[in-house]
């Protein structure tokens, strides 16, 4: 059927279009700029010579950073913390998730409403922080890892993904012998490579950027994370050049958002897709 | 007696389902459960060589003291206030609006773009946030003052500086990071709408700001209820990781909220008690607005948190 297109209906499109464009500036904008100023002269960016391209291109910011052992020292830190928080949130959640998904398991109920009322109320910051020292984790990996291992919203997310299952494969790997450790290793999380490979993502992702639980529980230089290392040149204003050399100083930090956010923006071309099916599952739970 | 053989009974028949369950139990009740039992020293003089148990009891002294002796007691509340309260005046509903644009766009590869650019700023870290704030609103170095200078010939603001710029720098940020991601729920849902729906209009002879409005805003009414009543319950949060790394002495006049003050009085100044005692306030407000939100919600609508 032909639609009679009306003038109201075409102008709209014309400003809908026109406002994604503004849209898609105002979104890019930032991330260019940080990019251009990064590889140009100093100077030039203080004085605001830079605008959008990059004006006398050099990698000398590049260059000071890759040889100040912080730098490598915070990345390899950032790089553990991610990695054994993501193996540990998978291996708990995935084992809590599972037995949760038993519609017929004694105390079930009692537990996810256990899990889902810390959504609500949380002892706050000063208890948690008192716990976490009281058991001695202060400066170590565990502080970053253990106080926040489950994420109750992950942990839903795969119970669903687990109880939409068909029970008939689990049940018939039962009758074969298999014990509920075995079902869970060998037939549940084969099954569930989306929802995991999201959740790790995820978990991932924010272990990488996340800053504050660095901030109160780690005091030693040689714990801190990147995002520790970033804050402290691009907020509280450390000169990683030294006392009093400024030459590079408005460069570095664009060099130092781009070294430390360059991992994300690699791949996130792969993985977005997963995080737009996770927010997915996620929501229609609500 | 019978009641815990037969407790007794269950475990051992679901042995190994309960191991598995054990290591989530345990981080719930230590890192959770512990916590907000560690609550009590709000009504005590904490310390840590006594520990909670041998610390004395003060009863309500520290929330009179936060009320009464504090002098910013009050700009606090405010600040934390304010800056949801417009946070959730534009922020909440820019991603509708956004979605609503998206899935007007007749061009699939041109809004498939449109999207992937603005979810974007979603991955960037906290600090990287920050930081390209503090950078770019800088009044002598910044981008944002150097444009602003060479396209309208205004003098450079010190944006960061001026206690009644911070809530506008705050919530604009807020956006900028979020609206696009923001969307995604909002498509899900208008993409579950059935397309007879839009047909059917059509024959009726329904203009698109019709359709909009009766088909597709009302598709996605539930998720807006869902989104609305989770915004409320992280009401008195705000994104206080943020406000935490852009804020200074300077803008604190709107700047500083709740949150920031319990952890400078509670992690830089050890202050355990009075802190908590300030936090246990707000996580209290915002329990009682989720759950009275939710119970109006329920009331009017078939869609409600739980």
């Amino acid at each position: 059927m032909k639609q009679k297109v009306s003038l109201g209906s075409r102008l709209f499109d014309f400003f809908n279009i026109t406002f994604m464009i503004v849209l898609i500036i105002v979104m890019a904008y930032p991330m260019v700029y940080v990019f251009s100023a990064s590889i140009s002269n100093n100077a030039l960016v203080a004085s605001g010579a830079v605008l959008l391209w990059p004006k006398k291109i050099t990698l000398i910011a590049y260059e000071q950073l890759i040889y100040n052992p912080d730098l490598w020292v915070s990345y390899w830190n950032t790089i553990r913390y991610t990695a054994l928080h993501t193996v540990l949130t998978l291996i708990a959640t995935s084992a809590m998730a599972y037995p949760l998904a038993k519609r017929w398991l004694p105390g079930r109920r009692v537990i996810l409403l256990m899990a889902a009322f810390t959504l609500l109320f949380s002892g706050g910051m000063i208890p948690t922080f008192l716990i976490v020292q009281r058991l001695g984790l202060l400066d170590t990996i565990w502080a970053i890892v253990l106080p926040s291992l489950i994420s109750t919203w992950y942990l839903f997310i795969m119970r669903t993904f687990f109880e939409g299952l068909p029970e008939e494969l689990e049940d018939a790997a039962a009758i074969d012998g298999c014990g509920s450790m075995q079902i869970l290793v060998r037939i549940v999380l084969p099954l569930s490579l989306p929802v995991m490979v999201t959740i790790g993502l995820f978990t991932a992702v924010n272990q990488w950027n996340s800053f504050f639980s660095a901030l109160i529980y780690l005091n030693d230089r040689e714990m801190y994370p990147l995002q520790i290392m970033l804050r402290n040149i691009l907020i509280a204003g450390t000169n990683v050049q030294g006392e009093g050399d400024l030459t590079h100083l408005e460069t570095l930090k664009y060099a130092m958002i781009i070294i430390a956010t360059l991992p994300i923006l690699c791949v996130y071309p792969f993985i977005q897709k997963y995080f737009v099916q996770g927010t997915m599952i996620g929501g229609i739970k609500g | 007696m019978a009641q815990l053989s037969r407790i007794g009974y269950v475990l051992k028949k679901h042995k190994a389902l309960y191991l598995l369950m054990l290591p989530g139990i345990l981080y719930y009740l230590i890192f959770k459960y512990a916590p907000m039992y560690g609550i009590i020293i709000a009504f005590q003089d904490y310390s840590i060589g006594r520990g909670i148990w041998g610390s004395k009891f003060v009863g309500l002294k520290h929330f009179i003291e936060f009320f009464y002796v504090t002098p910013d007691a009050w700009k606090l509340i405010r600040n934390t206030i304010m800056l949801n309260v417009y946070d959730l005046l534009f922020h909440f509903p820019a991603p509708i609006i956004l979605a609503v644009l998206f899935h007007e766009l007749k061009s699939k590869w041109f809004k498939r773009f449109v999207q992937n650019i603005s979810y974007m700023p979603h991955f960037l870290s906290t600090v990287v946030i920050a930081g390209i704030l503090v950078t770019f609103l800088s009044p002598t170095t910044g981008v944002i003052n150097h444009l602003l200078v060479k396209l309208f010939g205004i003098e450079p603001i010190m944006f960061l500086g001026m206690p009644e710029w911070f809530r506008t720098v705050y919530v604009g940020s807020e956006i900028w990071q979020k609206v696009g991601w923001g969307t995604i729920l909002y498509l899900a849902a208008i993409a579950g709408i059935d397309p007879m729906l839009y047909e059917a209009a059509k024959m009726d002879g329904a203009n698109r700001w019709q359709q909009i409005r009766h088909i597709t805003f009302v598709g996605m009414v539930p998720v807006m209820i869902i989104l609305f009543v989770l915004t409320l319950g992280n009401f008195m949060e705000a994104s206080f990781e943020k406000i935490l790394l852009i804020y200074n002495t300077m803008n604190y006049e709107t700047s500083d909220v709740i949150n920031t003050f319990v952890y400078r009085r509670g992690i830089l100044d050890a202050d355990f008690s009075f802190a908590t005692a300030v936090g246990l306030f707000q996580s209290a407000i915002g329990f009682i607005l989720v759950v009275a939100v939710n119970r109006i919600v329920r009331k009017y609508s078939e869609t409600s948190l739980w």
